[in-house]
């Protein structure tokens, strides 16, 4: 087990520093420099001088580079043009939007793919498991911001059940910051879920047709816990694969949600960096979700040996 | 053999979105780029069947032509997708275990790092917004899928008693690949872009709802979300057309995915029968 994490993990660590090598290499392809993109065609030559000194732009592009990447390990993303303070102070107010988010939506989903899921593969066949699999269809096909429109429409401007955006901020208490973020969480849910409850479904009918559920049978186990203790087991090898990649899926759709919601998350932040030509803004935000995405991948792998410990002992 | 009904539903749905957006390329019933204001927010009748938006444009012809958007960046990044991604799984598959085929698979890896989202967001704060980069995003987030798909089906037929005989006839990798593994992984490939097909619709939905998408005047379907968001307390109707008509292709397209699958796959089809 531990050989196997410490390769995932220099596997991780060389995926981190080979995508952070892409987004540092994209933004220097910008034509001109970062200084003159950023404060456009008018500005004064002496303010992009110092812009230049300030970006730190005078050294060579390897020197940047590890100067860039170097600050950030250790928290340093460099300092926002437009809002004049430290990108990291920006990045840590808007993240205690969307990480959550991102992390409710997939509770959510998978509190819902899992029973359901469950459910249709147990009554394969049935008008039960024919009505989940159509449902999940239309799931798949209903884009997350479009059904957050609907949402709204339903349950805050008819109902009024919920406020039709806004975040009130975790200091008025866990419970009203979770009541803003539900009808969000909702809307990116759905999609994964439908996902999810599908995967699960046929994971669970590929285990069940296996001998060694008959074998669990016959040896007196009923249904169910042929189903509890072997099958689900078995099953849940391809749900965590899902799991993992959906993660990447709700942290991007986050980022697009918090618009319908006008939610002071990191999606807010980057879009406004992009209209701004805030380039730290928008390096280091996308370093960041790029981040996520690899660390949570690493999190899948270790997950999966937990699970099944072939992959232990190949390894 | 009688086609399966999901593929028919499917394939129907499908077409019905594709016909209007191809025939909106010689009409629609009003031109999208004329402003009517005086004709803005009309209810639906029998001059405009689904009604007009907010600066008086018939909402029929907006998604005509939106679809139509929506169709090109998903078809040409598609393309994108198989043409640099299938490739680069069969020189994977050709090389199994060699270092190019740890290179390539490493390379995937590290691009699946970036969702289509977070590579549109990177283009477009360096190169402006525009439908390119939403066909560049999508194209680039294809690439892993479709290598990854291939060199997995190409595996399997590499270790078939006929790739053997062509090896002793004196073929050589390329032409073995191309001329023995990717006929038989092209049904697999055909089903997988139907889905990559219909998952680019709903990504480029989104990637022009948040403005990183085709720019105005260009109506698209996502565009169409976005002006509509803040009049939807009085004019629902606005929001909800746009997004009915993307779950509908999406729907048309998953299911006709499936539907192929099924159909392609002679193993099912002969369980049918």
């Amino acid at each position: 087990m531990l050989r196997y994490t410490l390769v995932r993990f220099l596997s991780l660590c060389v995926t981190l520093v080979a995508a952070s090598l892409v987004v540092f290499l994209v933004v220097e392809i910008i034509p001109g420099d970062p200084a003159s993109f950023m404060l456009g065609l008018n500005a004064e030559p002496d303010t992009v001088a110092a812009l230049r000194k300030e970006l730190g732009l005078s050294g060579s592009l390897g020197s940047r580079y590890l100067d860039w990447a170097g600050g950030m390990m250790v928290g340093d993303f460099g300092r926002s043009y437009t809002y004049r303070v430290p990108v990291a102070e920006l990045v840590v107010a808007r993240i205690q939007v969307s990480l959550p988010l991102a992390f409710y939506a997939l509770l959510l989903s998978t509190a819902i793919a899992f029973p359901v899921g469950i459910m249709a593969a147990s009554r394969r066949g049935s008008i039960l498991d024919i009505g989940i699999m159509g449902s999940t269809q239309l799931g798949i096909a209903v884009p997350n911001f479009w059904f957050a429109m609907l949402l709204v429409l339903v349950f805050a401007v008819g109902l009024r059940w919920f406020a039709a955006g806004g975040f009130a901020g975790w200091d008025q208490g866990v419970l009203v910051g979770l009541k803003s973020l539900t009808l969000p969480a909702i809307a990116l849910a759905v999609t994964q879920a439908s996902i999810l409850a599908r995967v699960m479904r046929s994971a669970l009918i590929d285990t069940l047709g296996q001998d060694f559920i008959r074998t669990a049978r016959a040896k007196g186990l009923t249904r169910r816990q042929a189903l509890t203790r072997h099958a689900l087991r078995n099953a849940l090898i391809p749900v965590l694969t899902i799991i993992g990649l959906q993660f990447s899926f709700l942290l991007a759709g986050a980022i697009i949600i918090e618009n319908v919601f006008f939610l002071p998350g990191l999606g807010r932040l980057i879009f406004q960096g992009i209209t701004q030509r805030d380039l730290i803004v928008v390096e280091s935000v996308v370093m960041l979700l790029v981040f996520a995405v690899i660390v949570v991948n690493f999190l899948v792998d270790i997950a999966y040996a937990l699970v099944d410990p072939r992959l232990r002992i190949r390894q | 053999m009688k086609l399966p009904l999901q593929l028919l539903a499917g394939a129907t749905l499908a077409a019905i979105f594709v016909i209007a957006a191809m025939v909106s390329f010689a009409w629609t019933p009003y031109p999208v780029e004329s402003l009517n204001v005086a004709m803005k927010l009309q209810p639906p009748s029998t001059t405009h069947w689904l009604g007009t938006d907010h600066l008086g444009r018939d909402m029929v012809s907006m998604l005509m032509v939106g679809s139509r958007i929506s169709i090109e960046v998903a078809i040409v990044a598609v393309g994108i997708g198989l043409l640099l991604g299938v490739p680069l799984g069969l020189a994977a598959a050709a090389s199994h275990r060699s270092k190019l085929d740890e290179i390539i698979m490493r390379g995937n890896d590290l691009v699946f790092a970036f969702p289509a989202l977070v590579i549109a967001i990177l283009i477009t704060a360096v190169f402006g917004p525009s439908a390119f980069n939403a066909i560049l995003a999508i194209g680039i987030f294809n690439i892993p899928v479709f290598a990854r798909v291939s060199r997995g089906a190409a595996l399997s037929i590499w270790t078939l008693d006929y790739i053997l005989a062509a090896r002793v006839a004196g073929k050589g990798t390329v032409r073995i690949s191309t001329e023995h593994v990717l006929p038989n992984i092209a049904n697999l490939l055909v089903v997988q872009g139907t889905i990559q097909f219909s998952l680019g619709i709903l990504a480029e939905a989104g990637l022009s709802y948040v403005g990183l998408g085709a720019q105005p005047p260009i109506p698209s379907l996502g565009r169409m979300l976005a002006d509509a968001q803040t009049l939807i307390y009085t004019t629902p109707r606005l929001a909800v057309v746009p997004g009915l008509a993307i779950v509908l292709t999406v729907l048309g397209l998953n299911l006709l995915g499936d539907g192929l699958r099924d159909y392609l796959d002679p193993r099912i089809r002969r369980a049918r029968q």
